[in-house]
C-alpha cells in the first residue's frame, strides 16, 4: 500500500514537472527556419519541419501528419508573406492550438522582419502564382538570418521565460559565429557580383540581391507555371544574344528543363542547396551558404 | 569717373589672391578643420537617415498578413458543363434504393453554366473564424448558402468547435467541395446514402489527440434538414447525431494516408418519394422510423519525396452501409396503407487518379451498390405486390468513370469524363462531360 503511494506520488510529481520539463515545440513550416530554431534553443527546443529542401513549399497538403504536430506546437515559424497559402490557413484551423494562431506570440513570420524584394506593383494571377506582398524567399540573404534570428530570439525568450539567459547566450554565440561567417562570405562571393544567371523560379531574388549577381531569365515563363518549351525555345534565343554564366535550379526542381537549356545554350547548370539538407555539404545555415557559393564559384570560373 | 572705379575694381580682384598668400596658414587649418568636423556630422546624419530608411522599408514592405488587409478573403468558384447522355438525365434513378429528395442526376444535355460559388472568409477575432459560402444556381436564380458556419480558433487541447451549417464530416468526399473533387460528379453511395452530398444545420464538437499520429475524434447534432433525414421536423431538440474518427500519417517521405470511420444516425418522419404502382399511377409513399449509415473511408497520397509538383498519386475509398427500420406509408394521398419497413443496403466505390504531368491528371473510378435486402411488411402481408415498389426492386447499380483533366495553374482545370452507368435497371447510360472549373480571389487551402 504504501509503495503504491509512493508511486502515485512520483508520477504526480513527474506529471506536475513535465510541463517546464519538456522542451519547446518548434513547428518550422521550411527546413531553414528549422534550422534557426535549432542553433538558438539548443536542447530547449524539440523542432519539427513540415517541408524537406525536396518539397516545393508552395504546394504542400495539409496532410494529417502536419496537424498532429502543429496541434502540439508551441512556436510556428514560417516564412510567410502567402508563401504557405495553400496549407498553413487549414493546419492553424484544424490545430485546435490558440497558442500559434497569428498575432500570438507562438506565431513568427519571418519574412515580415526583413526588407522585402519584388512586391508586385500590378497584382494579376494572369502574372502567375504571384505574392501581393512581396517575395517571400527571404532565407538566402545570410544578413536576413541575422535579423530573424534576433526576433526569434526575443519569441524563445517570450515563450520559455525561465530558459531567457540561455537563449540569450545561445543567441550571442550565434551572432559570434555568423558575423564573421558573413564578412567571409561576401569576401568569397565577390566575383559573382554582376555574374548574370538563370533561375527556375523566383526563389533566388534576396541571394542575387545580396551577392549582386544578376537575373537573366528564369525557366518557369510566369512564377509557378512549369517550363514550357516555347518558353525554353525563347530563352535559348535570348541566351544566344545575352548569355548568362550559371543556369541554376534547386533540389525540389525538375532538372530537366535546366539541362535542356545548358545543352542548347552552351551554359553550364548547377542545383544549389536552396534550404537546409538540400545538398550534402548545407547540413546547417553555415554550410547552406557556404555550400551555395561554392558551387556557384565553381560553375561561374 | 567710370573709367578709375574699372581700375579700382581690377586693381582689387588682382589683390585678392595676393592677401590669401599673405593670410595665415594656421586660419586654413582651422578652416579645414571645421569642414571635416561638419562632413562628419553629416555622414553621421545620413548613417541615421539611412537606418531609419531601411526601418521604414522594412515596415512598408511588410504589410499585414491577414486577408486583404480587413476585408475577409473572397473567392469566387465558376463552372461550366458540356454533357453529353444516351439516356434522358430527368428520368435518371437509382433503382434499389429509396429515392433522395434532391437531384442526384449527373448532368442536364448540352452547354449549361454550372453552379456558381461566392466564398467569404475571415478571422472574426481571437476566438472564431467565419466562413460563408454560397451557392448561385443559374437557372431560377436562387442563392443557396451551402456552408455558413463558425468555427472556433481560440481554443486549446486539440478541440475545435463549429457551429451553423457545414458539410458534415460523414465519409471522406463529403467534406469536399465540388470544385475540388477529382470527378465531376459524386460517386453513387453517396447519391443514394447522403443524397449528393450532406450539409446539415448544426454544431460539431472535434478533439484532436496530441499524438504524432494524427487521431481525431468529434461529434455533430444536425437538424436534420435533408436526405436521409424527411421534411423539416418543426421540433426543438436536433434530428440528427453523427460520430466521427480519423486516424492518419505518413508513411516515409512520400505516403500520406487518413482513413475514418462515421456513424449517421437519423429519424426519418414522412420522408416522401414518388414511384408507380403496379398499374402504372404515380403515387406518393413514405418513410417514418430509424436510419443509420456507417461510413468507412480512406485516402492514401503518394508524390515522390512528398513533392507533388511533377508526378502524384491518389487512392480514394469509401464504404457505405445502412440499415433502416421503420414504417412505409403507401400512396400517402389515396389508399394510405402503412405497414413495416426495413432494408440492410450497402455500396462503395474506389478511385484512384494519377498526376502523370505537371498540369495532367489521369483518373479512374469504379462504382458499385448493393441494394441488399428490403423487406416491405405490405408485399409480405400480401396487401400489396412487389411491383407496386418498382424502385425497392433488386437492383446492384454499378459504374465505370475515366477522366482526364488539364490544370494550367492552380486556380483552373479543365477536364473531360466519360461514364458508363448502370444506375437504372438494364439501361446502360454513357455520359460524356466536359468541364472547366475556375477559382478566382483568395487562394483557398485544401483538406487533406
Amino acid at each position: 500500500m504504501k509503495t503504491l503511494l509512493k508511486l502515485l506520488l512520483a508520477i504526480g510529481a513527474v506529471l506536475l514537472a513535465w510541463p517546464a520539463a519538456a522542451a519547446l515545440n518548434v513547428f518550422a513550416c521550411e527546413p531553414e527556419w528549422g534550422a534557426l530554431a535549432q542553433e538558438l534553443g539548443g536542447d530547449r527546443v524539440s523542432v519539427f519541419s513540415a517541408t524537406t529542401a525536396l518539397q516545393d513549399p508552395h504546394r504542400i497538403e495539409a496532410r494529417p501528419s502536419l496537424i498532429a504536430r502543429i496541434r502540439n506546437a508551441d512556436l510556428v515559424v514560417c516564412s510567410g508573406s502567402e508563401l504557405e497559402v495553400g496549407w498553413l490557413p487549414l493546419l492553424l484551423t484544424q490545430s485546435g492550438n490558440d497558442r500559434i494562431q497569428p498575432g500570438s506570440p507562438g506565431f513568427l513570420e519571418a519574412s515580415q522582419y526583413v526588407v522585402k524584394l519584388e512586391i508586385p506593383k500590378v497584382i494579376d494571377r494572369a502574372l502567375g502564382d504571384i505574392h501581393p506582398a512581396g517575395n517571400p524567399h527571404i532565407h538566402l540573404d545570410p544578413r536576413n538570418i541575422a535579423k530573424v534570428a534576433e526576433v526569434l530570439t526575443g519569441r524563445l525568450v517570450e515563450l520559455d521565460h525561465a530558459n531567457a539567459e540561455l537563449y540569450k547566450t545561445r543567441a550571442d554565440a550565434f551572432a559570434r559565429r555568423w558575423q564573421p561567417a558573413l564578412e567571409s562570405w561576401t569576401k568569397r562571393a565577390a566575383p559573382l557580383k554582376g555574374v548574370p544567371l538563370v533561375v527556375y523560379h523566383k526563389d533566388m531574388s534576396y541571394f542575387i540581391n545580396w551577392s549582386g549577381m544578376r537575373e537573366a531569365g528564369a525557366l518557369e515563363p510566369r512564377p509557378g507555371i512549369p517550363p514550357t518549351p516555347s518558353h525554353l525555345a525563347d530563352l535559348v534565343e535570348r541566351m544566344q544574344r545575352n548569355p548568362a554564366k550559371v543556369i541554376v535550379y534547386s533540389p525540389y526542381n525538375n532538372p530537366r528543363a535546366a539541362e535542356f537549356l545548358s545543352e542548347r545554350a552552351k551554359i553550364p547548370d548547377v542545383l544549389l542547396p536552396f534550404t537546409v539538407g538540400g545538398t550534402e555539404k548545407a547540413k546547417d545555415l553555415f554550410g547552406l551558404f557556404d555550400d551555395t557559393i561554392d558551387r556557384l564559384l565553381a560553375t561561374v570560373k | 569717373m567710370f573709367r578709375i572705379m574699372w581700375y579700382a575694381m581690377a586693381f582689387a580682384v588682382a589683390a585678392l589672391p595676393a592677401q590669401a598668400q599673405e593670410s595665415d596658414t594656421a586660419k586654413m587649418r582651422e578652416e579645414l578643420r571645421q569642414l571635416q568636423q561638419r562632413l562628419q556630422q553629416l555622414e553621421k546624419r545620413l548613417e541615421q537617415a539611412e537606418s531609419t530608411a531601411t526601418q521604414a522599408a522594412v515596415q512598408a514592405s511588410s504589410r499585414p498578413q491577414t486577408e486583404s488587409a480587413l476585408n475577409p478573403g473572397v473567392s469566387v468558384i465558376l463552372n461550366g458543363v458540356y454533357g453529353n447522355f444516351s439516356r434522358d438525365p430527368n428520368t435518371y434513378r437509382l433503382n434499389g434504393f429509396v429515392p433522395t429528395m434532391g437531384d442526384v442526376a449527373a448532368g442536364r444535355r448540352g452547354l449549361s453554366l454550372g453552379e456558381s460559388e461566392l466564398a467569404f472568409m475571415s478571422n472574426i477575432d481571437h476566438m472564431f473564424r467565419g466562413t460563408l459560402i454560397a451557392s448561385i444556381s443559374p437557372d431560377n436564380s436562387s442563392i443557396d448558402v451551402e456552408e455558413g458556419y463558425i468555427q472556433t480558433i481560440g481554443l486549446s487541447h486539440g478541440f475545435t468547435i463549429k457551429a451553423g451549417r457545414f458539410f458534415s464530416a460523414v465519409g471522406y468526399q463529403n467534406q469536399v467541395h465540388a470544385h475540388a473533387w477529382d470527378f465531376a460528379d459524386t460517386p453513387l453511395a453517396m447519391k443514394v446514402f447522403l443524397g449528393n452530398q450532406l450539409n446539415e444545420d448544426g454544431i460539431q464538437f472535434k478533439w484532436v489527440a496530441p499524438t504524432d499520429l494524427y487521431f481525431d475524434a468529434g461529434v455533430e447534432f444536425g437538424r436534420g434538414r435533408q436526405f436521409p433525414s424527411g421534411v423539416d421536423r418543426n421540433k426543438n431538440g436536433f434530428g440528427s447525431t453523427n460520430l466521427f474518427t480519423h486516424l492518419g500519417g505518413d508513411l516515409g517521405q512520400s505516403i500520406a494516408w487518413q482513413t475514418g470511420l462515421s456513424h449517421l444516425r437519423t429519424s426519418p418522419q414522412d420522408r416522401a418519394y414518388d414511384d408507380v404502382d403496379s398499374a402504372g399511377a404515380a403515387v406518393t409513399n413514405s418513410f417514418t422510423g430509424k436510419s443509420r449509415l456507417w461510413v468507412l473511408d480512406g485516402v492514401l497520397k503518394w508524390a515522390p519525396n512528398g513533392n507533388p509538383t511533377y508526378n502524384n498519386f491518389k487512392l480514394q475509398g469509401e464504404y457505405f452501409r445502412r440499415n433502416e427500420d421503420g414504417n412505409l406509408t403507401f400512396d400517402t394521398a389515396g389508399a394510405a396503407l402503412t405497414d413495416g419497413l426495413s432494408s440492410r443496403q450497402s455500396g462503395w466505390y474506389l478511385q484512384a487518379v494519377y498526376q502523370f504531368l505537371p498540369q495532367w491528371r489521369f483518373g479512374y473510378r469504379y462504382d458499385r451498390l448493393d441494394s441488399g435486402t428490403t423487406n416491405i411488411g405490405l408485399v409480405d402481408s400480401g396487401a400489396l405486390s412487389a411491383a407496386d415498389f418498382p424502385v425497392l426492386g433488386g437492383y446492384n447499380p454499378k459504374r465505370n468513370t475515366v477522366m482526364v483533366d488539364w490544370n494550367p495553374s492552380e486556380f483552373s482545370r479543365i477536364r473531360l469524363q466519360f461514364a458508363r452507368d448502370y444506375s437504372r435497371l438494364n439501361q446502360p447510360d454513357n455520359q460524356l462531360l466536359l468541364q472547366y472549373i475556375v477559382s478566382l480571389g483568395a487562394h483557398g487551402a485544401h483538406k487533406f
